[in-house]
């Protein structure tokens, strides 16, 4: 999301406006989403916060967990945004500029608030992280290699791990098996692919080849290419674990 | 329709998701601290997030330990709420509430398991519990934890991760789950609305 709407890129330029965010975020949990994620990408490079009216009036309307991600620069920012009801905060860039960070969130809020964010590709046969992603510009190696930087995270007390493969963000090839695979050898926390997702079987590919925790997608939903009722029917057939995209009737 | 809902403030962040979904029933709960109110109230729920010592260290200071002992209206504990009211926790090792027998165990971890253990659980109903009026056997539920009690006498659901740990447990007026119902979409709703609407 950018500036109180959700817009979506393509290998994290051009953003066009997808929708309303509490409208979307409804529409998501009733087909069946298990969890969404909010990223505000022009926080980081702007060096602003997420402009955080909007997570109150996404808390009271949905009864799925959500994690929040963009400008948590500090304990009080977090802070913020858990007490008006997400669950999750998620840290990218700050965490690359002061590692010590993921430290004190995880002290103060338990490991299992703070997931760690790597926007990552590969680059001259090893897997690189990025930093500064919401803004082209600005984008830049951040001389760390993915897999020791989300061990040292763990140890810090990240509770959870979002690779963005960035070499597949939006294009929609699939998920990068490959680099999620060697990522999932080296966490030992719940590891949620991101980036590249465009049909259904990349969702099975990715559980059955990377053994991901989750797959997180943003552009085959926002289209309405992938509906989540008939994705979730669909992994249940090829004998992944779902849980079932209810139909949302009073019981 | 229950008249008055407390809601224990132990300390933590993350109170807001239980307040809306209360809401979402229209119920009003009062987050609070003050004995008088919680033991006024007609329905009680202790939640928790966070680290069981500092949970237990926020209710002693206040006072609160033999305050929620003493309660005989309906509790529900959620999560570090449902650990509070056993024993002890290994969690630094520290004595809880000692209201329902047991003793959190720290999940294991074990290959495929990552511990904290977080998302859908399918739970399995182990005993008739009036707070799962309604809910399919098997239905999912959202977890969010690194310790759990194991299955006793006590419990009336389980789930698993590397091993089988207490879902839903209850003695006598208290009753509690590891899983947040409040983020658990349609069943976690039912469940906060068995617990506040019981049939009579």
């Amino acid at each position: 999301m950018r500036d109180g709407v959700v817009v979506k890129g393509v290998q994290f330029r051009n953003h066009r406006v997808v929708g309303e965010i509490v409208e979307l975020a409804q529409r998501y949990s009733d087909e069946g989403a298990d969890e969404l994620v909010f990223y505000d990408i022009t926080a980081s490079p702007d060096g602003r916060s997420v402009d955080r009216a909007w997570v109150s009036r996404v808390a009271a309307k949905i009864d799925i967990p959500f994690c929040v991600a963009g400008g948590i620069r500090s304990i009080a920012d977090a802070e913020e945004v858990l007490n008006k009801g997400a669950d999750k905060i998620s840290i990218n860039t700050p965490a690359l500029e002061e590692p010590g960070l993921i430290t004190r969130l995880a002290r103060r809020f338990g490991t299992q608030c703070v997931v760690l964010g790597v926007d990552s590709r590969e680059q001259d046969g090893s897997y690189h992280v990025y930093q500064y992603t919401g803004d082209p510009d600005k984008t830049a190696a951040a001389e760390r290699l993915t897999t020791e930087w989300i061990r040292e995270a763990l140890d810090r007390g990240a509770g959870e791990v979002v690779l963005n493969c960035m070499n597949q963000d939006g294009v929609r090839q699939g998920y990068d098996n490959e680099q999620l695979r060697t990522v999932r050898q080296a966490c030992t926390v719940p590891l949620i692919a991101s980036g590249g997702a465009g049909a259904i079987e990349h969702f099975r590919d990715v559980f059955q080849i990377a053994d991901v925790d989750g797959a997180l997608a943003a552009s085959v939903f926002h289209s309405a290419e992938i509906d989540i009722r008939d994705l979730k029917a669909y992994l249940g057939s090829e004998g992944i674990e779902v849980r079932p995209a209810g139909d949302r009737r009073e019981r | 329709m229950a008249g008055s809902v407390a809601i224990i403030d132990s300390g933590g962040a993350n109170i807001a998701s239980l307040q809306f979904a209360l809401d979402r029933l229209g119920y009003s709960a009062s987050l609070t601290t003050a004995p008088n109110v919680i033991q006024g109230a007609d329905r009680v729920i202790l939640p928790g997030v966070g680290a069981a010592a500092d949970a237990m260290q926020r209710l002693r200071d206040g006072g609160l330990v033999d305050v929620i002992r003493g309660l005989g209206q309906p509790v529900l504990g959620i999560c570090l709420g449902m650990q509070l009211l056993a024993d002890a926790s290994e969690e630094e090792d520290v004595d809880c509430l000692g209201i329902i027998p047991g003793v959190a165990r720290r999940l294991p971890v074990a290959e495929g398991f990552p511990v904290p253990n977080m998302g859908w659980c399918p739970v399995t109903k182990t005993a008739e519990t009036q707070v799962l009026d309604g809910i399919d056997d098997g239905s999912y539920f959202y977890f969010v934890h690194s310790y759990a009690l194991p299955a006793s006498a006590f419990t009336l659901a389980t789930a698993r991760h590397a091993d089988e740990f207490s879902a839903v447990i209850g003695r006598e007026n208290f009753v509690a789950a590891q899983f947040h119902p409040e983020r658990s979409s349609v069943d976690g709703a039912r469940l906060l609305r068995n617990f506040l609407e019981p049939a009579t």
